[in-house]
């Protein structure tokens, strides 16, 4: 077994629900493997970087789960053949991602409202790059 | 003779003092880069959306490697952008 985290991203042409089925489809489709969902985010409606496919936004979906490796190769298959899936990315774990990852979990509490959380966790890691980031800057002008 | 030593300058000579750089993770004790994280990648990347090099952020190697895993990462998911212009 090993850990593994995946974001994929749904089409904007979706309605809630239909989001919501795909999923579920998914996750599912996790369960019936065998794998253990950790923890699922739902990050809504996010604009992109760039089009992709004529489209500017899309609906991401975070999981986190445990599985075996074989499940990874099928997981990815049904991404591919779901024409409602525009982006996806299976990522392991390693420890430091893990350690990272259930920090972020606690930090989240389980809660819906991520702006109260965000709101917290936010200002503590701007202070700590603040300074960095000036020293950059400045890094810039002289070169 | 005694007067020509003396130079005065108006403004006093600014010795240039280089801040030493170092490497933020290992001073904050951050081991793991987050791509699901796009505002702190950005301070890694330039105005057209490339990586900084580790000669301007200070970053040790083997967390400049780790930044560029993450940022690959990120622009796969379209949280970064590949190509840009004014990102900030």
């Amino acid at each position: 077994m090993n850990n593994y985290e995946t974001v994929f991203i749904l089409t904007p042409v979706l309605s809630d629900a239909q989001m919501k089925e795909a999923v579920e489809k998914f996750k599912n489709l996790l369960t019936e493997q065998g794998a253990e969902i950790v923890n699922e985010e739902d990050w809504g409606l996010r604009k992109l970087a760039y089009t992709i496919d004529k489209k500017t936004t899309g609906f991401y979906t975070f999981l986190e789960f445990n599985a075996e490796p074989t499940v990874i190769d099928k997981l990815e298959v049904n991404f591919r053949r779901d024409e409602r899936v525009i982006r996806f990315l299976t990522v392991k774990q390693d420890k430091f991602a893990l350690e990272y990852a259930e920090k972020r979990r606690n930090n989240r509490g389980g809660k819906k409202q991520e702006a109260h959380t965000a709101e917290k966790a936010k200002p503590r890691r701007a202070e700590k790059t603040e300074v960095v980031e000036s020293e950059v800057k400045s890094n810039e002008k002289e070169d | 003779m005694a007067k020509q030593s003396e130079i005065r300058y108006l403004t006093p000579l600014s010795v240039d003092v280089k801040k030493k750089k170092y490497c933020r993770f290992k001073k904050n004790g951050i081991k793991y880069i987050d791509f699901k994280d796009p505002e702190f990648l950005k301070k890694f990347l330039n105005e057209q959306g490339k990586i900084l090099p580790r000669r301007i952020t200070g970053t040790s190697l083997k967390f400049q490697r780790r930044i560029a895993q993450a940022v690959k990462r990120a622009r796969h998911i379209a949280l970064l952008p590949y190509v840009t212009d004014l990102m900030k």
